[in-house]
């Protein structure tokens, strides 16, 4: 059974079709790319599938239970784990404190217990300390641990973004447009590290790219986007060598 | 992990820091107060100096650490002293025992403001930034103006409360009026103190710091910082925010339980319970560094204090109030005089201090 399963997605603001008819199937431990032109809907179909926006039609289902009509929180708790387009930091907080926070449900011990500093509130800190820094450790992070994380380096930011997205142990990590904004040694880098998630953590990624460099060198398979419907869907290579994505991409 | 040590430590020192400020401060004013140096109007001013400092803090934990702009402050505080005056006054006789009563009216203060903190959140934490900031100014003001001009009587048969009059009431014979309308409750016991004051500062204080350093507290800043990201990460948006809110509203409560209690008497007016109040509150967390809790006492005591030590000059008080408030906000949020404050920071002198012995020695 495929981890991750989309059938008719659609959903409509106002008159607009902004996703139609959306399918989708991701097997576990799979690198999948969505990809599409700009106003395509590939945000929109994170954002559906993470429970911001609710389908007027359609289903997803992770691991075999119906994730869309929940909320945020629940689908979150139920798996998913997102970066943003436009990169969303806790700006005020220390890189550390960014990843603690996503490790909120996991490491957990009462409001009054942290007040009064109990020895579980000492124990619980410490064991999210370590956890956090191994996470750190992995996008090579834990030098920064103190920083601010509004002080970090663009593509440092992005890396945080994905570190805190997987402190939530998630079984789908969903990446929109992870690359955008790095110089090609940062985006190799990046699609090294994208690739040791995967390996490292078992981890199923969807991601959402338009470096294509990226795309052919790491995604598995493809889906891409036009208008709100599937295009074409299928391997990477066979997708990026048919001729309707080339005309949607450059024209005719 | 070195790191993450360092961190718990840096945190806990910056902690440990402000409760020795405070701790010293009160040393020196109870031994001016020994030695008899200390003026009159000083000596008065050391219990409001503690609440408005807790009243700084707890707002600190809605303006800085929830983000959220809450106008209000001054109603929670009311209903605290409200709550606590009637609870001393009925107990009087009871409880004679002022060590026993106080921290029990404290208590009620406390949980009756922490309540309403609660069922006024609801609602209210629905909104965000400038509604947000009028709602809350609206029901701070319909607390006051209701606790302003209600009367509560009591006798055997029961309770009897009114908007109208003392007479409206209709109690028998054996009736007790509690609650004079706009006159209030005149005869609130003196349980308050400069070292409960104190002892009532230090709690707030570790109560929020605390809370700032835990799990509860890295979510509440986090929906601050960025809630959709917060809520993509399983924190649950509601929960926290009301957490925060009643917490802060606690506080506020205890502080109106001092008000109450040092002063005497109680009446709800616009001078000690209205809006202006509240935003001279905002004025001290906001001078003292958004979520900086340190900074709030400082600043409350000084901005608390000032006016009244300035009575002498008459006209010219509010005149040098407001330049110091004016010298306050350049000294704590220009982004020159931060860089002034770094480079002559304590820490940079002492370790100045340490690397300049050897070369020294090698001389």
């Amino acid at each position: 059974m495929a981890l991750l399963e989309a059938t008719n997605l659609s959903i409509s603001f106002g008159g607009l079709k902004a996703v139609d008819n959306f399918n989708i199937k991701i097997e576990k431990g799979q690198l999948y790319g969505l990809i599409g032109p700009n106003g395509a809907g590939k945000t929109t179909i994170f954002n559906l599938l993470t429970g911001v926006y609710k389908p007027t039609e359609g289903q997803a289902t992770l691991d075999g239970t119906v994730i869309t009509g929940k909320k945020t929180i629940d689908i979150n708790k139920a798996g998913v784990a997102r970066t943003f387009q436009n990169i969303r930091l806790f700006k005020q907080m220390s890189v550390l404190d960014n990843v603690k926070v996503g490790l909120h449900n996991h490491y957990k011990y009462s409001t009054i217990e942290g007040i009064l500093k109990l020895p579980s509130y000492f124990k619980k800190e410490k064991e999210m300390d370590e956890k956090a820094m191994s996470l750190l450790k992995v996008f090579d992070l834990d030098g920064e641990a103190d920083y601010l994380s509004s002080n970090l380096p663009y593509g440092k930011q992005r890396k945080l973004e994905i570190a805190r997205a997987l402190a939530t142990n998630p079984k789908l990590l969903l990446l929109d447009e992870p690359a955008a904004g790095m110089n090609p040694h940062e985006t190799a880098e990046l699609m090294d590290t994208i690739r040791f998630v995967r390996d490292e953590f078992d981890m199923t990624i969807l991601l959402i790219e338009h470096d294509m460099r990226l795309v052919a060198g790491i995604c598995e398979e493809l889906t891409v986007l036009n208008f709100g419907q599937v295009l074409c869907q299928g391997e990477t290579s066979q997708v990026l060598n048919n001729p309707q994505v080339i005309t949607a991409y450059l024209g005719e | 992990m070195k790191t993450k040590s360092r961190r718990l430590g840096k945190n806990t020192k910056n902690d440990l820091i402000t409760y020795g400020i405070v701790i010293a401060a009160f040393v020196v004013a109870e031994v001016m107060q020994a030695t008899g140096s200390m003026s009159s109007l000083l000596r008065g001013l050391l219990v409001p100096l503690c609440m408005y400092s807790i009243l700084a803090v707890s707002l600190n934990l809605t303006v800085g650490v929830l983000g959220e702009l809450s106008l209000g402050h001054a109603g929670f505080m009311c209903i605290g002293a409200y709550a606590s005056s009637i609870f001393s006054v009925c107990t009087r006789e009871t409880i004679t025992e002022v060590w026993i009563r106080f921290p029990l009216a404290i208590l009620v203060g406390g949980i009756f403001a922490a309540i309403f903190g609660f069922l006024i959140g609801i609602p209210v934490l629905r909104l965000k930034g400038d509604y947000l900031a009028i709602v809350t100014l609206a029901f701070g003001e319909i607390i006051k103006n209701i606790l302003g001009s209600v009367y509560v009587g009591y006798d055997a048969n029961g309770v009897y409360v009114s908007l109208e009059s003392e007479s409206s009431l209709a109690m028998g014979a054996d009736g007790t009026l509690l609650i004079n309308g706009p006159l209030g409750l005149s005869d609130v016991p003196l349980d308050a103190n400069f070292i409960i004051a104190t002892v009532l500062l230090l709690l707030t204080l570790f109560v929020v710091l605390n809370f700032m350093n835990s799990r509860s507290g890295r979510a509440v800043m986090s929906i601050r910082d960025n809630r959709i990201a917060a809520e993509s990460v399983g924190i649950n948006i509601t929960k926290y925010k009301l957490i925060a809110f009643t917490l802060s509203a606690f506080f506020a409560g205890i502080a109106g339980v001092l008000y109450s209690h040092n002063l005497g008497y109680l009446a709800a007016k616009s001078s000690n319970f209205g809006y202006n109040q509240s935003i001279m509150i905002l004025v001290f967390v906001v001078l003292g560094g958004i979520g900086k809790m340190r900074g709030s006492v400082i600043a409350a005591c000084i901005l608390t204090a000032l006016p009244e030590l300035l009575r002498e000059l008459n006209d010219y008080r509010m005149l040098i109030y407001a330049i110091a408030l004016i010298i306050m906000m350049i000294a704590t949020a220009s982004p020159k005089a931060n860089a002034f404050w770094e480079a002559h920071s304590l820490k940079k002198f002492i370790s100045a201090k340490k690397e300049n012995k050897p070369a020294k020695e090698v001389q």
